[in-house]
């Protein structure tokens, strides 16, 4: 027997007391998530991502939801049954909404992730959610050090090379911490490339 | 680990762009997604099984009540299963759930609808599916509320679902509506989906879930994206 998949519906704008309310000073349930995916056992490479998504008039976007879902520092995802064969207490998955930051950043504390698999860069998993979005869009952020790597990965292979730049994070230089930037385009010039997964 | 999933249906998902919801003028991107073979990344998931407490949060009628009090409006118990294309059960699924109360208000700082907050009603709870993807949780029946988008402009009650299934493929967050509401035809977030589609978004009232004394019962099955056939199951 075969169902029809339940359609997609926009998030709007007053998702945050129940899907990031830490974050959003609501204190009635707690965090499934947050935007610091490492804890004190968390083996790897501390690393920091920040970026603002922008609309169509280059506006910042002041309700959006960003989760992040990337591997550990060895490649490996959390999923329950890799967790149970570890000690690397790295969760993988972080959420952050945009409406808090006064310049209407995302933010990330986390670990550089380790290679999937041969054809695979090292890379982080987006996925962005927002009020006018009817359904979510997926993307990826690759690492600017890694050029290499990004030549042989099965995504960026895909994407047309005028593109390909809207994937790849830029390197901040202000702090001790490594800082990558990844803005998300939803129309324009530059346009972040978004994948039909 | 799945091999891979099938595509998400875009006769049954709404498109990006839509004439009549303004939000998405701006916000909808302009060019195709780029084709991809989903890898390991697409194909797991967070696991939250242990993360939450089921029994508390699963109830919207308490957890924001303050002394034992009660929130204001109309009792509702909403129950389903959560299943892939295939008609599979989805067990151990985590469904993050939020509404607006019975006047139609969130208590979002961000909403400024002048209606009045409930003090008894926070709005927003969690529940996990047991071993054959079976969800319940109670809650109040929210209100109608205007917004911005065009002249006279009112949601139709609904309420607001997050579900991730067993991969990042999988993930959907949606609104779900109530049978026989006048508003859903002038509605441009539920009309822009297909018409086929719409009538996958509205609640069933059910009897047999109604609790005798106490609530309505609505059912609502989600559906999320199945494992692809591979030749020899097929």
């Amino acid at each position: 027997m075969s169902f029809k998949q339940t359609p997609s519906q926009t998030i709007g704008p007053f998702f945050a007391y129940g899907l990031t309310p830490k974050q959003y000073g609501y204190n009635e349930i707690k965090d499934i998530a947050s935007n610091n995916l490492n804890s004190e056992g968390t083996i790897g490479e501390r690393i920091s991502i920040e970026g603002i998504v922008f609309d169509g008039n280059n506006e910042p976007v002041d309700d959006a939801l960003i989760e992040i879902w990337q591997a550990s520092s060895s490649g490996l995802y959390a999923t329950s049954k890799n967790l149970k064969n570890t000690n690397d207490s790295f969760c993988g998955f972080g959420r952050c909404g945009t409406g808090i930051d006064p310049q209407r950043k995302f933010s990330f504390t986390t670990i550089k992730p380790g290679t999937c698999s041969q054809n695979q860069a090292p890379h982080i998993n987006f996925i962005i959610f927002m009020r006018g979005l009817l359904s979510h869009v997926y993307t990826r952020m690759y690492f600017p050090e890694e050029e290499v790597a990004n030549q042989h990965d099965s995504f960026l292979l895909n994407v047309p090379k005028t593109r390909r730049q809207t994937l790849i994070a830029k390197q901040m230089s202000y702090s001790k911490v490594k800082v990558y930037q990844f803005n998300i385009y939803m129309q324009g010039a530059n346009e972040t490339v978004f994948f039909d997964v | 680990m799945t091999s891979s999933y099938n595509p998400r249906d875009w006769t049954i998902h709404p498109s990006y762009f839509s004439e009549n919801y303004k939000s998405t003028h701006l916000r909808s991107p302009t060019k195709a997604p780029v084709k991809i073979e989903q890898t390991k990344s697409e194909l797991t998931a967070p696991s939250f099984f242990p993360l939450i407490n089921h029994e508390q949060e699963n109830d919207l009628t308490k957890n924001g009540a303050v002394d034992g009090q009660q929130p204001l409006g109309e009792r509702i118990v909403v129950t389903g299963r959560v299943l892939d294309e295939n008609g599979k059960p989805q067990p151990n699924t985590l469904i993050e759930i939020w509404q607006c109360n019975s006047s139609g208000r969130y208590i979002h700082a961000a909403d400024q609808h002048d209606a009045p907050l409930d003090p008894n009603f926070f709005g927003a709870g969690r529940c996990i599916t047991d071993k054959n993807g079976i969800y319940k949780f109670y809650s109040i029946k929210p209100g109608a509320y205007p917004w911005g988008n065009h002249k006279n402009a009112w949601r139709p009650a609904h309420i607001h679902f997050s579900l991730f299934g067993p991969a990042f493929a999988t993930r959907l967050i949606t609104q779900s509506y109530f049978p026989g509401d006048p508003l859903l035809e002038l509605d441009p977030i539920f009309q822009s989906t297909t018409k086929e589609a719409r009538k996958l978004l509205i609640k069933t009232f059910d009897i047999e879930a109604t609790e005798e004394g106490f609530a309505l019962g609505y059912k609502f099955d989600f559906i999320l994206r199945g494992p692809k056939a591979t030749p020899m199951e097929k």
